[in-house]
């Protein structure tokens, strides 16, 4: 489950004025095996949401609880776990530069500390899943736009998270490629992985239409 | 599909570079080992000394060969016959004219015999007694009035003082030098932070824990600490095998050795000070990441 009770964001660098509230008075629940769109125009606040979700920054108030864990409350040793369970596509796809296709997405398996045995089987049927299996040893340098969302996305599921979060997975990616990724969140949707999916593709927020969080201003305008 | 090995997940290799910080490195390990090395150095020439100057018993009887107090024969005669008895005096022997010639030669000249002069007598012994020897000059001051009695208890406490103060001097550069090396690698650590913070913010954010990363900066560190200490310590080898040749008359062969024979305290230097550079690289590179990961949520 994923709860949001009464929450602000702001955002403060050191030495630096606070700058203006990214979230404000933020409040919803996601059941557990929910699907959730989050839409809103660019600046409305999708990705502050989602990396509060996924650990990633402290409310400046208000109460989070993701997968049964209250976030302020968490040692630094159960936020690393709360993170293990979590899966994040990030809009920048974030792969190591120094790591192959392979090894980026095998990391989150290693650093839980998984058997190579299951790492290789795992890692094995998720890039054919993505269709990057002949590109196990190119480095991201060495890999299109959308062959590094692809890799992102594998490097996100390939654990088999409790919770997906994913910041405009399809926004590299051509209609077909767009529609396979649908079809394996949703697969791992029914397998009753929690997932968030932060978009400005309304095609594709109409051909699959779950329920819609709707930010505006970092506000919460719409749920449901 | 193959195993595969896991390999620098970070980029480590990179961002910690095996230039600056091995050099470095092994610059205060090669200083250390020369304190080191002047230390024990120190230490072995001191305890030689001392043992010869602290037992050392010096008798000088002017006039020798005029008559004694109970004029029963020569002064010289009276004051060796009153060492032959005194059982915490040993190896009483008169130094030779030749051994007194080469003793005066530096302020008289290579014959002083040619001068004249009136020169005393010199028993050199060696003192076995618990105490001062102030009760045997008194003794000797009577069977011949204005016999000298020396023993090198005063030169063996200077001695001791000179060592002691010498090594607290090494202990000295030994401590700047291990913060020199910890201040490097802090810094280096620090560096690797920077370059590699973006891989780091994605790592943390995968779910790695704190001490996984700390780990892996301070496994690079021990390495690269190891190499660079172990370089420095055997360049310094050969420096203080030198020394220690150089040093050989003062000692004898049996102590420093010579230039092929360092004694082993020296040569585990070659183990110990590697070892003590990887625990000062792995303690502060994890401090460092460990403080610097606070930063993270």
């Amino acid at each position: 489950m994923v709860r949001f009770d009464d929450v602000w964001l702001r955002y403060q660098h050191s030495g630096r004025a606070p700058e203006a509230d990214a979230l404000r008075g933020i409040s919803f629940e996601i059941e557990d095996g929910g699907f959730r769109w989050l839409t809103g125009p660019s600046g409305a606040g999708k990705t502050s949401l989602l990396k509060l979700i996924y650990l990633a920054e402290h409310p400046a108030r208000g109460r989070i609880e993701i997968l049964g864990a209250r976030a302020a409350r968490a040692t630094r040793r159960e936020a690393a776990m709360l993170r293990r369970r979590i899966g994040v596509v990030y809009q920048d796809f974030r792969l190591l530069p120094q790591l192959d296709a392979y090894d980026n997405v095998a990391l989150p398996m290693r650093l839980a500390r998984r058997s190579e045995t299951q790492v290789q089987a795992d890692v094995g049927e998720i890039l054919r899943w993505v269709g990057l299996a002949h590109r196990l040893h190119a480095r991201p340098d060495e890999l299109s736009g959308g062959e590094q969302q692809r890799i992102a996305i594998a490097r996100a599921v390939v654990a088999r998270p409790k919770l997906l979060v994913a910041d405009e997975p399809t926004g590299n990616l051509d209609d077909e490629q767009a529609e396979r990724l649908m079809l394996l969140i949703t697969a791992l949707n029914k397998l009753g992985t929690t997932v968030i999916v932060a978009t400005h593709n309304t095609g594709l927020v109409k051909r699959y239409p779950f329920p819609r969080l709707s930010l505006e201003h970092g506000r919460l305008v719409h749920d449901g | 599909m193959m195993a595969r090995r896991r390999g620098d997940l970070l980029g480590l290799r990179a961002a910690l570079a095996d230039r600056l910080l091995p050099v470095l490195v092994g610059a205060m390990s090669f200083l250390a080992t020369l304190a080191i090395g002047g230390a024990l150095a120190c230490a072995t020439l001191a305890a030689g000394w001392q043992g010869n100057i602290e037992t050392a018993l010096t008798i000088q009887v002017p006039q020798p060969g005029n008559p004694d107090a109970a004029n029963d024969g020569t002064r010289l005669a009276a004051v060796q016959r009153a060492l032959a008895v005194d059982p915490d005096v040993q190896n009483a022997a008169v130094m030779s004219t030749a051994e007194m010639n080469k003793l005066i030669s530096p302020w008289l000249g290579s014959d002083a015999a040619s001068l004249g002069l009136s020169l005393p007598a010199v028993i050199t012994a060696q003192w076995r007694g618990a105490g001062s020897a102030d009760t045997l000059g008194a003794q000797l001051q009577q069977v011949s009035p204005g016999t000298l009695v020396k023993t090198g208890a005063m030169w063996a406490q200077r001695v001791a003082a000179l060592t002691t103060s010498l090594q607290a001097c090494a202990l000295a550069v030994l401590l700047v030098v291990a913060l020199v090396a910890a201040a490097v690698v802090a810094v280096a650590t620090r560096s690797g932070l920077a370059q590699l913070r973006e891989t780091i913010d994605t790592v943390h954010g995968l779910g790695a824990l704190d001490s996984d990363i700390a780990a892996r900066f301070a496994a690079r560190a021990v390495w690269l600490a190891l190499g660079g200490s172990f370089g420095g310590t055997l360049l310094a080898l050969p420096i203080l095998a030198w020394l220690a040749w150089l040093a050989a008359p003062f000692t004898g062969p049996a102590r420093l050795g010579g230039f092929f024979n360092l004694p082993p305290a020296l040569l585990a230097l070659a183990l110990v000070l590697p070892a003590c550079a990887a625990l000062i690289g792995w303690i502060t590179a994890q401090f460092t990441v460990r403080g610097w990961l606070r930063h993270l949520p």
